[in-house]
Protein backbone atom coordinates (compact mmCIF):
# COMPACT_ATOMS: atom_id res chain seq x y z
CA UNK A 1 0.00 0.00 0.00
CA UNK A 2 1.20 3.49 -0.76
CA UNK A 3 0.84 5.72 2.26
CA UNK A 4 2.44 8.77 0.66
CA UNK A 5 -0.90 10.38 -0.12
CA UNK A 6 -2.00 10.10 3.50
CA UNK A 7 1.24 11.12 5.24
CA UNK A 8 2.68 14.49 4.19
CA UNK A 9 5.97 13.69 5.95
CA UNK A 10 6.52 10.69 3.69
CA UNK A 11 6.98 13.07 0.80
CA UNK A 12 9.88 14.95 2.40
CA UNK A 13 12.77 12.69 1.30
CA UNK A 14 13.29 11.62 4.87
CA UNK A 15 13.52 7.97 5.81
CA UNK A 16 11.94 8.01 9.22
CA UNK A 17 13.06 5.08 11.38
CA UNK A 18 12.38 6.50 14.83
CA UNK A 19 8.83 5.35 15.34
CA UNK A 20 9.44 4.36 18.95
CA UNK A 21 10.00 8.04 19.68
CA UNK A 22 6.96 9.29 17.80
CA UNK A 23 5.11 8.42 14.62
CA UNK A 24 4.21 10.47 11.57
CA UNK A 25 0.66 11.80 11.27
CA UNK A 26 -1.86 11.13 8.53
CA UNK A 27 -3.85 13.98 6.99
CA UNK A 28 -7.06 12.76 8.61
CA UNK A 29 -5.53 13.45 12.04
CA UNK A 30 -4.04 16.79 11.01
CA UNK A 31 -7.35 17.89 9.47
CA UNK A 32 -9.37 16.86 12.51
CA UNK A 33 -7.11 18.94 14.77
CA UNK A 34 -7.38 21.94 12.49
CA UNK A 35 -11.16 21.48 12.04
CA UNK A 36 -11.62 21.84 15.77
CA UNK A 37 -9.96 25.25 15.68
CA UNK A 38 -11.76 26.28 12.52
CA UNK A 39 -15.28 24.95 13.01
CA UNK A 40 -16.22 24.36 16.65
CA UNK A 41 -13.52 25.91 18.76
CA UNK A 42 -15.37 25.80 22.09
CA UNK A 43 -14.57 24.39 25.49
CA UNK A 44 -16.11 21.16 26.68
CA UNK A 45 -18.78 20.84 29.40
CA UNK A 46 -20.45 24.15 28.42
CA UNK A 47 -23.69 22.70 27.12
CA UNK A 48 -25.37 26.06 26.78
CA UNK A 49 -24.58 26.46 23.14
CA UNK A 50 -24.34 24.23 20.09
CA UNK A 51 -20.64 24.23 19.31
CA UNK A 52 -19.82 23.22 22.88
CA UNK A 53 -22.31 20.37 22.69
CA UNK A 54 -20.63 19.22 19.48
CA UNK A 55 -17.30 19.17 21.31
CA UNK A 56 -18.81 17.14 24.17
CA UNK A 57 -20.30 14.65 21.76
CA UNK A 58 -17.08 14.29 19.83
CA UNK A 59 -15.03 13.82 22.99
CA UNK A 60 -17.41 11.12 24.19
CA UNK A 61 -17.18 9.43 20.83
CA UNK A 62 -13.36 9.30 21.05
CA UNK A 63 -13.57 8.01 24.61
CA UNK A 64 -15.85 5.18 23.48
CA UNK A 65 -13.61 4.47 20.51
CA UNK A 66 -10.57 4.28 22.79
CA UNK A 67 -12.39 1.95 25.20
CA UNK A 68 -13.31 -0.35 22.37
CA UNK A 69 -9.80 -0.20 20.88
CA UNK A 70 -8.35 -1.83 24.00
CA UNK A 71 -11.61 -3.61 24.86
CA UNK A 72 -12.21 -1.82 28.15
CA UNK A 73 -15.51 -2.61 29.83
CA UNK A 74 -16.67 0.99 29.97
CA UNK A 75 -15.65 4.37 28.58
CA UNK A 76 -15.47 5.57 32.19
CA UNK A 77 -12.30 3.55 32.55
CA UNK A 78 -10.61 5.77 29.95
CA UNK A 79 -8.92 8.91 31.32
CA UNK A 80 -7.29 11.29 28.87
CA UNK A 81 -3.88 12.53 29.96
CA UNK A 82 -1.06 14.51 28.38
CA UNK A 83 0.76 11.28 27.57
CA UNK A 84 1.92 7.96 28.99
CA UNK A 85 4.30 9.78 31.34
CA UNK A 86 1.52 11.71 33.03
CA UNK A 87 -0.61 8.57 33.26
CA UNK A 88 2.17 6.64 35.00
CA UNK A 89 2.75 9.51 37.43
CA UNK A 90 -0.99 9.75 38.16
CA UNK A 91 -1.25 6.06 39.04
CA UNK A 92 1.98 5.74 40.98
CA UNK A 93 1.65 9.00 42.90
CA UNK A 94 -2.14 9.18 43.06
CA UNK A 95 -2.86 5.56 43.89
CA UNK A 96 0.14 3.49 44.93
CA UNK A 97 1.58 6.18 47.16
CA UNK A 98 -1.40 5.65 49.48
CA UNK A 99 -1.89 1.97 48.75
CA UNK A 100 1.62 0.81 49.65
CA UNK A 101 2.72 0.44 53.25
CA UNK A 102 6.24 0.53 54.63
CA UNK A 103 8.25 -2.57 53.56
CA UNK A 104 5.79 -3.44 50.78
CA UNK A 105 7.56 -4.36 47.57
CA UNK A 106 7.27 -2.98 44.06
CA UNK A 107 8.49 -5.33 41.35
CA UNK A 108 9.87 -3.95 38.11
CA UNK A 109 12.86 -4.50 35.78
CA UNK A 110 16.06 -2.70 34.91
CA UNK A 111 14.92 -2.20 31.32
CA UNK A 112 12.13 0.26 32.09
CA UNK A 113 11.71 3.79 30.79
CA UNK A 114 12.43 6.75 33.08
CA UNK A 115 8.72 7.63 33.19
CA UNK A 116 7.97 4.39 34.97
CA UNK A 117 11.03 4.20 37.23
CA UNK A 118 11.37 7.78 38.48
CA UNK A 119 7.85 8.10 39.98
CA UNK A 120 8.50 4.87 41.89
CA UNK A 121 11.78 6.24 43.26
CA UNK A 122 9.85 9.23 44.53
CA UNK A 123 7.07 7.18 46.12
CA UNK A 124 9.24 4.60 47.88
CA UNK A 125 11.45 7.33 49.31
CA UNK A 126 8.37 8.72 51.02
CA UNK A 127 6.49 5.64 52.20
CA UNK A 128 9.24 3.17 53.00
CA UNK A 129 8.30 0.60 50.37
CA UNK A 130 11.12 -0.98 48.36
CA UNK A 131 11.77 -1.62 44.67
CA UNK A 132 12.94 -5.04 43.55
CA UNK A 133 14.04 -5.93 40.04
CA UNK A 134 12.99 -9.04 38.16
CA UNK A 135 16.11 -10.74 36.76
CA UNK A 136 16.43 -10.35 33.00
CA UNK A 137 17.59 -13.35 30.97
CA UNK A 138 20.82 -13.22 28.96
CA UNK A 139 18.90 -11.86 26.00
CA UNK A 140 17.34 -9.24 28.30
CA UNK A 141 13.83 -10.64 28.32
CA UNK A 142 11.41 -11.25 31.19
CA UNK A 143 10.35 -14.85 31.75
CA UNK A 144 7.47 -16.06 33.87
CA UNK A 145 9.95 -18.16 35.81
CA UNK A 146 11.94 -15.07 36.81
CA UNK A 147 8.77 -13.15 37.67
CA UNK A 148 7.71 -15.95 40.03
CA UNK A 149 11.18 -16.06 41.55
CA UNK A 150 11.11 -12.34 42.31
CA UNK A 151 7.69 -12.30 43.97
CA UNK A 152 7.63 -12.40 47.76
CA UNK A 153 4.84 -12.19 50.31
CA UNK A 154 5.41 -8.45 50.42
CA UNK A 155 5.03 -7.86 46.68
CA UNK A 156 2.03 -5.59 46.13
CA UNK A 157 2.51 -4.43 42.55
CA UNK A 158 4.27 -5.50 39.38
CA UNK A 159 5.03 -2.51 37.20
CA UNK A 160 6.55 -2.94 33.78
CA UNK A 161 6.33 -2.16 30.09
CA UNK A 162 4.47 -4.55 27.83
CA UNK A 163 7.16 -3.94 25.20
CA UNK A 164 10.39 -2.18 26.13
CA UNK A 165 11.63 0.72 24.08
CA UNK A 166 15.26 -0.37 23.82
CA UNK A 167 15.18 -4.08 23.05
CA UNK A 168 11.52 -4.33 22.16
CA UNK A 169 10.96 -7.60 23.98
CA UNK A 170 7.35 -8.57 24.59
CA UNK A 171 6.56 -9.43 28.19
CA UNK A 172 4.08 -12.22 29.01
CA UNK A 173 1.54 -9.79 30.45
CA UNK A 174 -1.45 -12.11 30.41
CA UNK A 175 0.41 -14.79 32.34
CA UNK A 176 1.89 -12.24 34.73
CA UNK A 177 -1.57 -10.82 35.48
CA UNK A 178 -3.07 -14.26 36.00
CA UNK A 179 -0.34 -15.31 38.41
CA UNK A 180 -0.19 -11.95 40.20
CA UNK A 181 -3.92 -11.72 40.74
CA UNK A 182 -4.01 -15.06 42.54
CA UNK A 183 -1.63 -13.49 45.05
CA UNK A 184 -3.51 -10.20 45.27
CA UNK A 185 -0.82 -8.30 43.35
CA UNK A 186 -1.85 -5.39 41.11
CA UNK A 187 -0.27 -5.11 37.64
CA UNK A 188 0.57 -1.74 36.07
CA UNK A 189 1.50 -1.93 32.39
CA UNK A 190 3.26 0.75 30.34
CA UNK A 191 1.78 0.20 26.88
CA UNK A 192 3.51 3.07 25.08
CA UNK A 193 5.42 0.73 22.74
CA UNK A 194 2.81 -2.01 22.44
CA UNK A 195 -0.63 -0.44 22.01
CA UNK A 196 0.38 1.19 18.66
CA UNK A 197 1.76 -2.05 17.27
CA UNK A 198 -0.25 -5.02 18.45
CA UNK A 199 -3.65 -5.98 19.76
CA UNK A 200 -4.12 -5.19 23.43
CA UNK A 201 -7.23 -6.53 25.07
CA UNK A 202 -7.23 -5.29 28.65
CA UNK A 203 -9.99 -7.67 29.66
CA UNK A 204 -8.50 -10.76 28.07
CA UNK A 205 -5.08 -9.93 29.52
CA UNK A 206 -6.76 -8.80 32.77
CA UNK A 207 -4.56 -5.71 33.08
CA UNK A 208 -5.28 -3.51 36.13
CA UNK A 209 -3.71 -0.25 34.90
CA UNK A 210 -2.46 0.59 31.39
CA UNK A 211 -0.99 3.80 30.01
CA UNK A 212 -0.08 4.83 26.47
CA UNK A 213 0.54 7.88 24.27
CA UNK A 214 -1.40 9.07 21.24
CA UNK A 215 1.59 10.48 19.39
CA UNK A 216 3.24 7.08 19.15
CA UNK A 217 0.19 5.80 17.25
CA UNK A 218 -0.40 8.47 14.58
CA UNK A 219 -2.09 10.88 16.99
CA UNK A 220 -1.15 14.39 18.11
CA UNK A 221 1.46 15.10 20.77
CA UNK A 222 0.21 16.01 24.23
CA UNK A 223 -2.46 13.32 24.47
CA UNK A 224 -2.34 10.04 26.30
CA UNK A 225 -4.60 7.46 27.84
CA UNK A 226 -4.78 6.07 31.33
CA UNK A 227 -6.86 2.93 31.59
CA UNK A 228 -7.75 1.44 34.94
CA UNK A 229 -10.21 -1.13 36.14
CA UNK A 230 -13.03 0.88 37.62
CA UNK A 231 -12.54 -0.55 41.13
CA UNK A 232 -8.95 0.76 41.17
CA UNK A 233 -9.45 3.90 39.13
CA UNK A 234 -12.06 5.04 41.67
CA UNK A 235 -9.35 5.01 44.33
CA UNK A 236 -6.88 7.13 42.35
CA UNK A 237 -6.52 10.46 44.10
CA UNK A 238 -6.27 13.34 41.64
CA UNK A 239 -2.73 14.73 41.78
CA UNK A 240 -3.96 17.77 39.87
CA UNK A 241 -7.13 19.55 40.97
CA UNK A 242 -9.10 22.32 39.35
CA UNK A 243 -12.02 23.03 37.10
CA UNK A 244 -13.98 20.31 35.37
CA UNK A 245 -13.20 17.68 38.00
CA UNK A 246 -15.04 18.97 41.10
CA UNK A 247 -18.76 18.70 41.78
CA UNK A 248 -18.82 20.96 44.82
CA UNK A 249 -16.57 22.94 47.15
CA UNK A 250 -17.10 25.55 49.83
CA UNK A 251 -15.13 28.02 51.92
CA UNK A 252 -14.65 25.46 54.68
CA UNK A 253 -12.56 23.36 52.35
CA UNK A 254 -15.17 20.71 51.68
CA UNK A 255 -14.65 19.31 48.21
CA UNK A 256 -16.60 16.75 46.29
CA UNK A 257 -15.15 15.36 43.09
CA UNK A 258 -17.04 14.42 39.97
CA UNK A 259 -17.38 10.80 38.94
CA UNK A 260 -14.87 9.04 36.69
CA UNK A 261 -13.37 9.87 34.32
CA UNK A 262 -13.78 13.65 34.80
CA UNK A 263 -12.47 13.41 38.36
CA UNK A 264 -9.01 12.73 36.92
CA UNK A 265 -9.16 15.31 34.13
CA UNK A 266 -8.68 18.68 35.82
CA UNK A 267 -8.59 21.81 33.68
CA UNK A 268 -9.32 22.19 30.00
CA UNK A 269 -8.14 19.09 28.20
CA UNK A 270 -6.20 18.97 24.94
CA UNK A 271 -9.46 18.90 23.03
CA UNK A 272 -7.98 19.30 19.55
CA UNK A 273 -5.46 16.57 20.33
CA UNK A 274 -8.02 14.15 21.70
CA UNK A 275 -10.25 14.62 18.64
CA UNK A 276 -7.24 14.06 16.39
CA UNK A 277 -6.45 10.91 18.37
CA UNK A 278 -9.91 9.60 17.47
CA UNK A 279 -8.97 9.79 13.80
CA UNK A 280 -5.68 8.03 14.54
CA UNK A 281 -7.61 5.12 16.04
CA UNK A 282 -9.86 5.08 12.97
CA UNK A 283 -6.83 4.91 10.69
CA UNK A 284 -5.32 2.02 12.65
CA UNK A 285 -8.64 0.18 12.80
CA UNK A 286 -9.04 0.50 9.07
CA UNK A 287 -5.67 -1.15 8.49
CA UNK A 288 -6.23 -3.65 11.29
CA UNK A 289 -3.85 -3.76 14.23
CA UNK A 290 -3.07 -7.45 13.59
CA UNK A 291 -2.08 -6.61 10.00
CA UNK A 292 0.14 -3.79 11.24
CA UNK A 293 1.89 -6.14 13.63
CA UNK A 294 2.41 -8.80 11.00
CA UNK A 295 3.76 -6.28 8.50
CA UNK A 296 6.25 -4.92 11.03
CA UNK A 297 7.45 -8.38 12.04
CA UNK A 298 7.98 -9.32 8.38
CA UNK A 299 9.75 -6.05 7.58
CA UNK A 300 12.05 -6.48 10.58
CA UNK A 301 12.90 -10.01 9.41
CA UNK A 302 13.77 -8.59 6.00
CA UNK A 303 15.90 -5.92 7.68
CA UNK A 304 17.69 -8.33 10.02
CA UNK A 305 18.38 -10.67 7.16
CA UNK A 306 20.09 -7.87 5.22
CA UNK A 307 21.84 -6.37 8.24
CA UNK A 308 23.20 -9.77 9.29
CA UNK A 309 25.22 -9.91 6.09
CA UNK A 310 27.20 -6.84 7.18
CA UNK A 311 30.23 -7.69 9.27
CA UNK A 312 30.55 -4.34 11.02
CA UNK A 313 27.30 -4.56 13.00
CA UNK A 314 26.31 -5.89 16.40
CA UNK A 315 22.56 -6.43 16.62
CA UNK A 316 21.11 -6.82 20.10
CA UNK A 317 17.59 -8.05 19.39
CA UNK A 318 17.57 -10.11 16.19
CA UNK A 319 14.94 -12.62 17.22
CA UNK A 320 12.47 -10.38 18.97
CA UNK A 321 9.25 -10.18 16.96
CA UNK A 322 8.37 -6.56 16.34
CA UNK A 323 9.71 -3.55 14.49
CA UNK A 324 12.61 -2.52 16.73
CA UNK A 325 16.25 -3.10 15.77
CA UNK A 326 18.91 -2.08 18.27
CA UNK A 327 22.48 -2.14 17.03
CA UNK A 328 25.96 -0.67 17.06
CA UNK A 329 28.55 -0.24 14.34
CA UNK A 330 31.91 -1.66 15.33
CA UNK A 331 34.37 1.04 16.33
CA UNK A 332 31.96 3.92 15.78
CA UNK A 333 30.25 5.77 18.63
CA UNK A 334 26.46 5.49 18.30
CA UNK A 335 26.04 9.23 17.90
CA UNK A 336 28.47 9.32 15.00
CA UNK A 337 26.46 6.57 13.32
CA UNK A 338 23.30 8.64 13.69
CA UNK A 339 25.06 11.77 12.40
CA UNK A 340 26.26 9.78 9.40
CA UNK A 341 22.78 8.37 8.70
CA UNK A 342 21.34 11.86 9.11
CA UNK A 343 23.56 13.01 6.25
CA UNK A 344 21.80 10.37 4.15
CA UNK A 345 18.37 11.58 5.28
CA UNK A 346 17.80 8.62 7.60
CA UNK A 347 16.47 9.24 11.11
CA UNK A 348 17.44 6.84 13.88
CA UNK A 349 17.66 7.36 17.61
CA UNK A 350 20.83 6.94 19.64
CA UNK A 351 21.55 6.87 23.32
CA UNK A 352 20.23 4.95 26.25
CA UNK A 353 16.64 5.59 25.11
CA UNK A 354 15.55 6.88 28.53
CA UNK A 355 16.25 3.46 30.07
CA UNK A 356 19.42 4.41 31.87
CA UNK A 357 19.57 1.46 34.24
CA UNK A 358 19.58 -1.00 31.33
CA UNK A 359 23.21 -0.23 30.53
CA UNK A 360 24.09 -1.94 33.83
CA UNK A 361 22.76 -5.15 32.30
CA UNK A 362 23.40 -4.63 28.58
CA UNK A 363 27.07 -3.84 29.08
CA UNK A 364 27.01 -0.99 26.58
CA UNK A 365 25.79 2.45 27.45
CA UNK A 366 24.65 3.69 24.09
CA UNK A 367 23.06 2.04 21.09
CA UNK A 368 21.43 3.00 17.81
CA UNK A 369 17.78 2.13 17.42
CA UNK A 370 15.87 1.86 14.18
CA UNK A 371 12.15 1.39 14.79
CA UNK A 372 9.61 0.67 12.07
CA UNK A 373 5.94 1.35 11.50
CA UNK A 374 3.55 0.14 8.84
CA UNK A 375 4.38 3.00 6.43
CA UNK A 376 8.06 2.03 6.26
CA UNK A 377 8.93 0.03 3.17
CA UNK A 378 11.48 -2.48 1.95
CA UNK A 379 12.98 0.40 -0.05
CA UNK A 380 13.52 2.31 3.22
CA UNK A 381 15.26 -0.73 4.65
CA UNK A 382 17.35 -1.18 1.49
CA UNK A 383 18.61 2.40 1.69
CA UNK A 384 19.29 2.10 5.40
CA UNK A 385 21.30 -1.12 5.02
CA UNK A 386 23.11 0.20 1.96
CA UNK A 387 24.19 3.23 4.01
CA UNK A 388 25.51 0.97 6.77
CA UNK A 389 27.43 -1.12 4.24
CA UNK A 390 30.39 1.23 4.43
CA UNK A 391 33.79 0.74 6.07
CA UNK A 392 34.32 4.47 6.48
CA UNK A 393 31.27 5.45 8.52
CA UNK A 394 33.35 7.26 11.11
CA UNK A 395 35.16 9.28 8.47
CA UNK A 396 31.97 10.02 6.54
CA UNK A 397 30.20 11.08 9.73
CA UNK A 398 32.51 14.08 10.12
CA UNK B 1 42.46 23.74 5.24
CA UNK B 2 41.60 20.93 2.86
CA UNK B 3 38.53 18.86 3.78
CA UNK B 4 40.42 15.59 3.93
CA UNK B 5 43.05 17.13 6.18
CA UNK B 6 40.34 18.41 8.50
CA UNK B 7 38.81 14.99 8.78
CA UNK B 8 42.21 13.38 9.31
CA UNK B 9 42.94 15.74 12.19
CA UNK B 10 39.60 14.93 13.79
CA UNK B 11 40.02 11.17 13.35
CA UNK B 12 43.57 11.27 14.72
CA UNK B 13 42.46 13.15 17.84
CA UNK B 14 39.41 10.90 18.24
CA UNK B 15 41.32 7.65 17.98
CA UNK B 16 44.40 8.80 19.86
CA UNK B 17 43.15 11.58 22.10
CA UNK B 18 45.69 13.70 23.92
CA UNK B 19 45.39 14.57 27.61
CA UNK B 20 42.64 12.00 28.13
CA UNK B 21 42.36 10.62 31.64
CA UNK B 22 41.79 12.66 34.75
CA UNK B 23 43.84 12.05 37.84
CA UNK B 24 42.48 13.00 41.22
CA UNK B 25 44.99 15.63 42.06
CA UNK B 26 44.76 18.68 44.23
CA UNK B 27 44.75 21.98 42.45
CA UNK B 28 42.58 20.81 39.56
CA UNK B 29 39.17 22.31 39.01
CA UNK B 30 36.70 19.87 37.55
CA UNK B 31 33.52 20.19 35.58
CA UNK B 32 31.19 17.65 34.02
CA UNK B 33 29.61 18.50 30.69
CA UNK B 34 26.64 16.24 30.00
CA UNK B 35 24.95 17.39 26.82
CA UNK B 36 21.25 18.12 27.20
CA UNK B 37 20.39 17.14 23.67
CA UNK B 38 22.72 14.28 22.86
CA UNK B 39 24.80 11.62 24.58
CA UNK B 40 28.13 13.44 24.82
CA UNK B 41 29.29 13.22 28.42
CA UNK B 42 32.77 14.58 29.17
CA UNK B 43 34.63 15.66 32.29
CA UNK B 44 37.29 18.35 32.25
CA UNK B 45 39.99 19.10 34.80
CA UNK B 46 42.10 22.21 34.72
CA UNK B 47 45.02 23.42 36.82
CA UNK B 48 45.34 27.20 36.93
CA UNK B 49 48.30 28.84 38.70
CA UNK B 50 49.08 32.56 38.75
CA UNK B 51 46.48 33.18 36.07
CA UNK B 52 48.03 30.62 33.70
CA UNK B 53 46.55 27.30 32.57
CA UNK B 54 49.23 24.86 33.67
CA UNK B 55 47.38 21.68 32.75
CA UNK B 56 44.13 20.65 31.09
CA UNK B 57 42.72 17.12 30.86
CA UNK B 58 39.49 15.46 29.87
CA UNK B 59 37.75 12.12 30.14
CA UNK B 60 34.45 10.45 29.33
CA UNK B 61 32.43 9.19 26.42
CA UNK B 62 31.39 11.29 23.46
CA UNK B 63 31.17 11.35 19.68
CA UNK B 64 34.11 11.85 17.33
CA UNK B 65 33.50 15.60 17.01
CA UNK B 66 33.26 16.23 20.73
CA UNK B 67 36.15 13.96 21.66
CA UNK B 68 38.52 15.29 19.00
CA UNK B 69 37.54 18.85 19.83
CA UNK B 70 38.30 18.18 23.52
CA UNK B 71 41.68 16.68 22.64
CA UNK B 72 42.65 19.61 20.43
CA UNK B 73 41.44 22.08 23.04
CA UNK B 74 43.53 20.57 25.84
CA UNK B 75 46.68 21.04 23.74
CA UNK B 76 45.74 24.49 22.55
CA UNK B 77 45.18 26.03 25.98
CA UNK B 78 48.12 24.74 27.95
CA UNK B 79 50.35 27.62 28.99
CA UNK B 80 47.82 30.28 28.04
CA UNK B 81 46.81 33.05 30.43
CA UNK B 82 43.16 33.37 31.42
CA UNK B 83 42.67 36.41 29.22
CA UNK B 84 44.33 34.68 26.26
CA UNK B 85 42.10 31.66 26.88
CA UNK B 86 38.99 33.83 26.91
CA UNK B 87 40.00 35.36 23.60
CA UNK B 88 40.59 31.96 21.99
CA UNK B 89 37.27 30.64 23.26
CA UNK B 90 35.46 33.67 21.88
CA UNK B 91 37.09 33.26 18.47
CA UNK B 92 36.35 29.53 18.43
CA UNK B 93 32.69 30.16 19.24
CA UNK B 94 32.54 32.79 16.52
CA UNK B 95 33.95 30.32 14.02
CA UNK B 96 31.36 27.69 14.93
CA UNK B 97 28.57 30.25 14.77
CA UNK B 98 29.70 31.65 11.41
CA UNK B 99 30.81 35.02 12.76
CA UNK B 100 34.12 36.79 11.99
CA UNK B 101 37.06 35.30 13.88
CA UNK B 102 40.85 35.24 13.94
CA UNK B 103 41.92 31.86 12.68
CA UNK B 104 45.54 32.41 13.64
CA UNK B 105 44.54 31.83 17.26
CA UNK B 106 42.94 28.45 16.70
CA UNK B 107 45.66 26.20 15.21
CA UNK B 108 44.26 22.66 14.69
CA UNK B 109 40.88 23.74 16.03
CA UNK B 110 40.39 25.40 12.62
CA UNK B 111 39.38 21.95 11.38
CA UNK B 112 35.84 22.64 12.65
CA UNK B 113 35.36 25.71 10.49
CA UNK B 114 32.68 24.01 8.41
CA UNK B 115 30.82 22.24 11.18
CA UNK B 116 27.98 24.72 10.74
CA UNK B 117 27.01 22.65 7.70
CA UNK B 118 25.84 20.00 10.17
CA UNK B 119 23.86 22.17 12.60
CA UNK B 120 23.17 19.37 15.07
CA UNK B 121 26.92 18.78 15.44
CA UNK B 122 27.72 22.36 16.46
CA UNK B 123 26.92 21.62 20.06
CA UNK B 124 29.37 18.68 19.95
CA UNK B 125 32.20 20.93 18.81
CA UNK B 126 31.30 23.57 21.40
CA UNK B 127 30.88 21.30 24.42
CA UNK B 128 34.56 21.20 25.50
CA UNK B 129 34.87 24.99 25.22
CA UNK B 130 31.75 25.47 27.31
CA UNK B 131 33.35 23.23 29.93
CA UNK B 132 36.56 25.26 29.95
CA UNK B 133 34.56 28.47 30.11
CA UNK B 134 32.79 27.26 33.24
CA UNK B 135 36.09 26.45 34.90
CA UNK B 136 37.60 29.81 33.99
CA UNK B 137 34.52 31.75 35.10
CA UNK B 138 34.63 30.05 38.47
CA UNK B 139 38.33 30.69 38.96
Amino acid sequence: MDFKKDFPMLGTNTIYLDNCATTLKPLSVIDEVSDYYKKYSANAHRGDYDISRIVDEKLLEVRKKTASFINAESQNEIVFTSGATEGLNMIIKGFFKNYLRSKDEVLTTKAEHASLILPWFDVVRKNGATINYIDLTDDLTVTMENVKKAITKKTKVISLAHITNVIGDVRPIKEICKYAHKLGIIVLVDGAQSVPHEKIDVRDMDIDFLTFSAHKMLGPTGVGVLYGKEKYLKQVKPIIEGGGMNAFFDSLGNVEYKELPEKLEAGTQNIAGILGFGKAIDYINELGIENIHKYEVDLKKYMIDKMSRLKNLTIYNKDIENGIVTFNVEGVFAQDVAAYLNKKGICVRVGNHCAKILSEVLGVKNTCRASLYFYNTKEDVDEFVEALDNDNILYDAL
Amino acid sequence: MDENLKRSIMIEHYQNPLNKGIIDDEGYKRVNMNSKTCIDNLDFACKIEDGIIKDLKFDGEACAISTSSASIMTELFKGKTISEAKEIIENYENMINEKPYNKDLLEDANCYDEIYKQPNRKKCALLPYEGLKKIIEDS
